[in-house]
């Protein structure tokens, strides 16, 4: 089930939402609409948590986490790390990281099995990544961009990868990460999927100007209806019929 | 081979393929990640330029409006036209580029122009779209402002009357060379003759005051203006006015005998009275030419007391030098001599005796200024005073006994002019410059003078030989004006009457070749002529020199003559 939000007139809901397949981070905004899309979807299954990161409001490209952790950049105040911690699950650890490349969002992509980093990223870092979100680490480039979390978005069920990623990338990554990966687009035609796009194994939240096909595209990939390839390709038929008729 | 060693990935798998956001059909991923058609639906790059607009149109000439304020004149389709209709979209285009522009038919009278324009615009990074559009231009039809003012009447806003009150032409036959030479007759409108001189008509005030201070610059003039009224507006302040510039020359030409009124003639150096006008420039020089003292009297000097010439070059008699011998001084090209002469008609010699005047011989003895050209046998020209009978109050005040019986002015080519050759140079006109209808079929007159025909424009004729003559005998005032090759001498009468077997080589011929004219004069001295005249030419006679001629350009391509061309 894909969604379409907005944050603020801003439809890179990306940049300020982070979803996990145990809980969910949104920012602070001066209405409680972009909140209330979430919560209406993953209410009494996940919490929904509203905090800042150092301060700002762009939650979803400062921090990296999946089911088991959440990694914080070292910007992030004690009061945030305090209140992050009360609000998590007990299970998910919280952990934050002393890097140059304090963006985690852009330059960590994950699952709950594999992350792709950025390949410039500290070995320590990488170790705590590693144990954090109990993940193998990838240092890796998507479409020869080095800001692996700003251009793909990953979930147990599969990947969408910048549009410019060839097919024998896309093989080779999918080879690392054991899901299967698709070149797309959100929010018409953007190539920026990590701020258009947050998924996790049930749901997906898009940003506003995110065009029919490319729901069908993202709820294919990430197979959140259940449907198989000859479905979305039906669905893909019925939608542009739809966009026409 | 050694490619196998290095992993090559395949056609297929360099490819990328992913879905249009808009359609999902499979696309190369591009900057918009749209395909051509939904970028294109997407997008308009044409946005924000007008697809109609106007364009206005004279009815009277057919010119095209070119804002500002320019109107221009194109055809239809052609290039001028294209950018007068692009220019009607300038701004918003100059956001795009501009790829092609050309001209859909239209049907002339449907007052539309259709232009396709093809443009091309970046509309992302690395992403150029190329749009084609049709501009529709609705002509409308109306006035430019010279037609308006055609229509209006309207036509000059500013005049310039010159006149010149003399009963001869030859100062506007001189004006309108020196017009031509200066080129001040370009911004005018029309001219027209009127009584005692011309009308210049131009169509704004500016033009007219250049064309006052020419005319200052050439001639002693006054010049009073004046303006009309037309039209006023009191409530942006603004009036409409027509000026005229009402121009007098001075009444004094070239050659003519001049009385200076005793209290002038005291003021300006004690000058004797009784002189003769040896040029007119910007002042009048007047010359005594009984003591070579002479004085220049410019317009505003004369203009406070204005007199009026004695005798003009109409009354002018011809003598025969008898005798001349320099007496001493001599001031630039005069030397003053004492000379003989006789009366020179069919009444010369006994027209002394009947009058009773120059002795029992008819021999009058008189000073004259021309004694470096002069030589016993010549002919010249001169006012005989002691026959004449002048109506003025200044002659009566001079001294009866000082005053000469003759004053010779200047020498004559009888002989020469008889021949009535034809002159290998000519003069432009006005008229013809303006490409006058009157002209081109074979109307009376010269250029804008004597176009009234009968009586006026004979007598119009008669001063152009007159001022032709003046311009062969005098080098300086030649220098003034502008001659032209004659592109072909006239086959006049004279050449037939000249042509025997021994006429073997024509003038025809020899003018085209750059020949002296001098050796032409020899050979027509040879040929037998039907004339009794069988005496020498003047030697000294004037000639001009072919350097001295300027080519016309203007005229079409004739071919070269090619020698005997005309013969046998």
């Amino acid at each position: 089930m894909a969604v379409r939000a907005q944050f603020e007139n801003s439809s890179d809901i990306g940049v300020f939402a982070k979803l996990t397949n145990s809980y969910c981070l949104t920012a602070l905004a001066s209405s409680s609409n972009f909140y209330s899309v979430f919560e209406a979807e993953l209410q009494d299954v996940i919490p929904v948590i509203h905090t800042t990161i150092a301060g700002t409001r762009i939650v979803g490209r400062l921090t990296a986490g999946n089911r088991h952790g959440l990694l914080v950049p070292s910007t992030t105040t004690d009061q945030e790390l305090q209140h992050l911690r009360n609000a998590l699950p007990e299970e998910v650890a919280i952990q934050r990281i002393e890097e140059r490349l304090s963006a985690l969002g852009n330059v960590i992509a994950c699952n709950d099995y594999v992350a792709l980093v950025h390949p410039d990223i500290d070995r320590e870092t990488e170790e705590i990544i590693a144990d954090t979100l109990k993940v193998e680490v990838f240092r890796q480039t998507v479409a020869s961009n080095v800001l692996v979390g700003s251009y793909c978005a990953l979930s147990n069920q599969g990947g969408l990868v910048h549009p410019k990623t060839s097919r024998s990338e896309q093989d080779e990554l999918s080879s690392l990460l054991q899901v299967p990966l698709v070149a797309g687009t959100v929010n018409r035609g953007s190539d920026v999927i990590g701020a258009g796009l947050v998924v996790n194994d049930w749901c997906a939240f898009t940003g506003i100007d995110t065009t029919a096909t490319e729901i069908s595209v993202i709820e294919a990939t990430f197979k959140l209806q259940g449907q198989t390839q000859s479905a979305v390709i039906n669905e893909m038929r019925d939608s542009l019929i739809d966009n026409y008729a | 081979m050694a490619s196998a060693m290095h992993y090559v990935p395949d056609a297929f798998a360099s490819q990328t393929a992913i879905l249009c956001a808009e359609c999902g059909i499979v696309i190369q991923p591009n900057g918009a990640n749209m395909c051509i058609g939904c970028l294109r639906n997407s997008v308009d790059i044409t946005e924000g330029i007008p697809k109609e607009t106007n364009l206005n149109n004279c009815r009277g000439c057919e010119r095209w409006f070119a804002p500002p304020a320019n109107w221009q004149a194109a055809a239809l389709e052609s290039q001028d036209l294209l950018s007068i209709c692009l220019k009607k979209i300038a701004k918003p285009l100059s956001k795009v580029r501009l790829i092609n522009a050309k001209f859909l038919w239209t049907e002339p009278h449907s007052k539309r122009l259709k232009v396709e324009v093809t443009i091309q615009k970046e509309i992302l990074t690395n992403t150029v779209l190329q749009q084609t559009f049709v501009l529709l231009l609705i002509v409308h039809g109306g006035q430019c402002p010279d037609c308006a003012r055609l229509a209006a009447k309207n036509t000059w806003k500013a005049s310039v009357q010159v006149r010149q009150k003399v009963n001869h032409k030859r100062t506007f036959l001189f004006l309108e060379q020196l017009i031509l030479k200066h080129n001040a007759h370009k911004d005018c409108l029309s001219i027209s003759e009127k009584k005692d001189g011309l009308d210049f008509f131009y169509a704004d005030r500016n033009s007219a005051i250049k064309m006052t201070e020419f005319l200052n610059g050439v001639v002693p003039i006054r010049i009073k203006a004046s303006e009309q009224l037309i039209s006023s507006d009191t409530h942006n302040n603004t009036a409409n006015y027509k000026f005229t510039y009402s121009i007098e020359i001075v009444p004094i030409c070239k050659d003519d005998l001049v009385v200076i009124p005793p209290k002038l003639a005291k003021q300006w150096g004690n000058i004797n009275p009784l002189t003769f006008c040896s040029r007119v420039g910007n002042s009048i020089h007047l010359m005594d030419p009984s003591t070579l003292q002479h004085t220049d009297v410019a317009a505003p000097l004369y203009w406070r007391q204005p007199f009026d010439s004695l005798a003009t070059v109409r009354d002018l008699v011809e003598f025969i030098v008898l005798d001349i011998e320099p007496s001493g001084p001599v001031k630039g090209k005069f030397v003053l001599a004492d000379a003989q002469v006789v009366r020179n008609s069919g009444s010369g010699a006994t027209a002394g005796d009947e009058d009773g005047m120059g002795g029992g011989d008819g021999i009058f003895h008189t000073r004259t200024h021309l004694g470096a050209i002069l030589q016993p046998g010549d002919t010249v020209l001169g006012f005989h005073i002691s026959k004449a009978n002048y109506n003025s109050d200044a002659f009566e005040c001079l001294d009866p006994t000082r005053t000469p019986d003759v004053v010779l002015v200047k020498k004559t080519y009888p002989n020469r002019r008889k021949k009535s050759k034809p002159r290998n140079w000519k003069l432009k006109s006005i008229a013809v410059e303006a490409d006058d209808m009157a002209h081109q079929t074979g109307g009376v007159g010269r250029g804008a003078l004597g176009r009234r025909g009968g009586v006026d424009s004979q007598k119009v004729e008669k001063d152009y030989e007159l001022f032709l003559r003046d311009l062969e005998e005098d080098p300086e005032f030649r220098s003034a004006v502008n001659l032209y090759k004659a592109e072909k001498p006239s086959t006049d009468v004279n050449m037939t009457a000249g042509s025997g077997l021994g006429g073997k080589k024509q003038n025809t011929v020899r003018m085209a070749n750059d020949m002296e004219i001098e050796e032409d004069a020899d050979e027509a001295e040879e040929q037998p002529e039907d004339d009794d005249d069988m005496e020498e030419e003047e030697a000294d006679f004037p000639d001009i020199e072919l350097h001295e001629l300027l080519e016309d350009l203007a005229i079409e391509e004739e071919p070269v003559y090619g020698p005997q061309e005309d013969e046998e």
